[in-house]
């Protein structure tokens, strides 16, 4: 999968013996967490395959930014599963350890999406969010798939 | 991994001393090949399950072992709850009881091979795997719940299969102590459509035929015969398993703080067993393990469905099936006594020998077979347990093969209409929804199973019995 970068902000995967490590790179923090979504997409499907056509909204809240990311995540890898659903734009707003997000994206049609795996869960493994020495936000970690 | 780490106890046990806070040794069952090849952090995790309250005897790595979640996958520990032992989320994993069941068919490789090109579009047609592909069946939520208590022997009930199929599951296909109050309803949201489905990365189901029979009196006992067709089915919990999993990740990981227990690593998140959401857990990983225990089930009935239509003369009957991320209260014999432990096993499997009450009396004088997957394009083994390992690992064996790299580096090597190619040119025949999906699942991503099982066998963890290599391959 090609990482995809614009303005910044970018994300990529690394690698984690059986899964899939997901990197999210953002001029904020509420950015790195966008494309850390974006990522993890991408590790389940070419996210340009996806049409954003139908929004869902998600509302978590956890005692510091790393399990945030983690609770985003799961939110999302949830939707996907009980909606059956591939989303591939994101928005996300944090303030006070409180995550208000947005994806956009539409129902699995297995004639179009070629889904590799699965995510089944976002792990605490390789857990890291912080600004970095390059001013950008770093929001990563490794999801089972 | 650094060998030198190592203390050599024979050349297919290492053990990593006591140190640095760790309340027992860490042993790696290996031959010295397999452990160059390990990850460091296989080494890191072993020794970091090894500080955790409670933990008995040694903190083990099986041969597959590699780098997991907090455990390495391929770990065993057993915890006692008179020691303020503890049982976690993350030592069993999200994919609760994920596992393999074999059946015969009572075919041979000769019945089967001319109508092989059937058979893999009839399998394909009719057992849902890969991403947005529901199962047939929907539960309503009274459903739900006794799916959840009764694992396989709901499934037997509601029709799919019958009674004899549940004797060779392991806890005769139901297991207890399971409490659907203790499962989220966004859990069992996720599971509504998904039962009977296969899912996707490793999971798989393959018809195989059996190429060597490396002990034929057991073999004999098994009914296991060069040339003859099986099929395995590997799959789990499915989104059930994953959410509680999850959520019990995450409220372990605040609980082990107020519980006082220092964690070396969140993954490893776990609270006493005697404490309110220690005994919460059980109840959900448990019913978890009934909802893996029901899917392969219902596979099976889809199975035998297809075989009716395709192979009229085949007949799908249970040789075992075996769970492979578990936490199960077992007893064992510590320093002369029998103690009642939490046995956490990640990515291994159980391996009963001969004797052990556990076991269906068909199985009794011989121990439990035991079920290692390969990959699409290699072989997978059919072992026997040992009487020995119960003084080894808990009576664990290893799982599978384990990844060589990773899926990342897989895409970029190859291309899955490739992979499919090759391996229809060896007569192996691949059907997936995704071709990305065979890419990452291409057989060279694997390490060399047959060196894992060579060294199980030789660790005396488990016998080997019979040797299979693959037909027909549904990939998800």
């Amino acid at each position: 999968m090609i990482p995809y970068s614009e303005m910044g902000q970018r994300w990529e995967h690394f690698p984690h013996g059986a899964d899939v490590g997901i990197r999210g790179v953002g001029t904020s923090l509420a950015g790195a967490f966008e494309q850390a979504a974006l990522a993890m997409t991408a590790a389940i499907v070419d996210p340009g395959t996806v049409l954003p056509v139908t929004r869902i909204d998600i509302n978590c809240e956890a005692p510091n930014d790393e399990l945030l990311l983690v609770d985003w995540l799961n939110a999302l890898i949830y939707e996907m599963a009980a909606r059956q659903m591939l989303f591939a734009r994101f928005s996300v707003q944090i303030g006070d350890h409180r995550l208000s997000g947005q994806a956009w994206g539409e129902r699995i049609d297995p004639a179009r999406h070629q889904t590799a795996v699965e995510v089944k869960g976002a792990t605490y493994t390789a857990l890291h969010v912080a600004k970095n020495d390059d001013s950008l936000w770093y929001a990563e970690c490794v999801v089972d798939v | 991994m650094d060998i030198s780490r190592l203390t050599k106890r024979s050349d297919f046990a290492w053990e990593i001393e006591p140190r640095a806070g760790m309340r027992v040794p860490g042993v790696i069952y290996a031959d010295e090949a397999l452990i160059r090849t390990m990850d460091d952090k296989v080494y890191e995790q072993v020794c970091n399950v090894a500080k955790l309250p409670g933990i008995v005897q040694a903190s083990y790595a099986m041969p597959d072992a590699h780098w997991g979640y907090g455990f390495p996958i391929g770990g065993v520990a057993a915890f006692d709850a008179a020691k303020d032992g503890v049982v976690s989320a993350g030592g069993v994993g999200f994919d609760i009881s994920c596992g393999v069941r074999c059946l015969h068919t009572g075919l041979n490789k000769n019945d089967v091979e001319p109508l092989n090109k059937r058979l893999v579009d009839a399998l394909f047609s009719q057992i849902p795997c890969g991403l947005g592909r529901h199962g047939k069946i929907s539960l309503s939520s009274e459903d739900m719940d006794a799916m959840l208590i009764g694992g396989a022997e709901w499934a037997v009930s509601a029709g799919y299969g019958t009674t004899e199929d549940l004797e060779c599951i392991e806890e005769g296909g139901r297991m207890a102590g399971a409490n659907p109050q203790a499962v989220s309803d966004k859990a069992k949201n996720r599971q509504r459509e998904e039962m009977g489905t296969l899912g996707s990365g490793n999971h798989y189901l393959e018809v195989q035929h059996i190429t060597e029979i490396f002990d034929d009196q057991v073999g004999k006992m098994f009914g296991l015969h060069a040339g003859d067709v099986v099929v395995s089915i590997h799959c789990g919990s499915r989104g059930l398993g994953h959410q509680i999993g999850t959520e019990f990740l995450r409220a372990m990981v605040i609980a082990a703080t107020e519980h006082g227990i220092d964690l070396p690593d969140r993954e490893l998140a776990c609270a006493p067993i005697a404490s309110p959401i220690g005994e919460s857990y059980l109840g959900a990983m448990r019913a978890g393990i009934n909802c893996a225990l029901a899917n392969r089930q219902i596979i099976t009935h889809l199975t035998r469905e297809v075989l009716a239509d395709v192979l009229p003369k085949a007949t799908l009957t249970m040789l075992y099936d075996v769970s492979h991320n578990t936490c199960k209260v077992e007893e064992h014999l510590i320093d002369g006594q029998r103690k009642r432990l939490y046995v956490h096993r990640k990515g291994a499997t159980r391996a009963f020998g001969p004797g052990h009450p556990d076991l269906p009396a068909a199985l009794q004088s011989i121990g439990q077979p035991v079920l290692i997957g390969g990959t699409m394009g290699t072989a997978s083994y059919i072992l026997v347990g040992t009487k020995e390992n119960e003084a080894l690992s808990f009576s664990s064996a290893c799982h599978g093969a384990g990844r060589a790299m990773s899926r990342h580096q897989a895409t970029r090597q190859w291309r899955g209409r490739d992979v499919i190619a090759e391996l229809a040119s060896r007569n192996i025949l691949v059907r997936s929804p995704s071709m990305r999906g065979v890419a990452e699942e291409a057989p060279p991503a694997y390490k060399d199973v047959s060196a894992v099982v060579e060294a199980a066998h030789r660790a005396g963890l488990a016998r080997k019995v019979a040797r299979l290599e693959p037909m027909v391959c549904i990939k998800g």
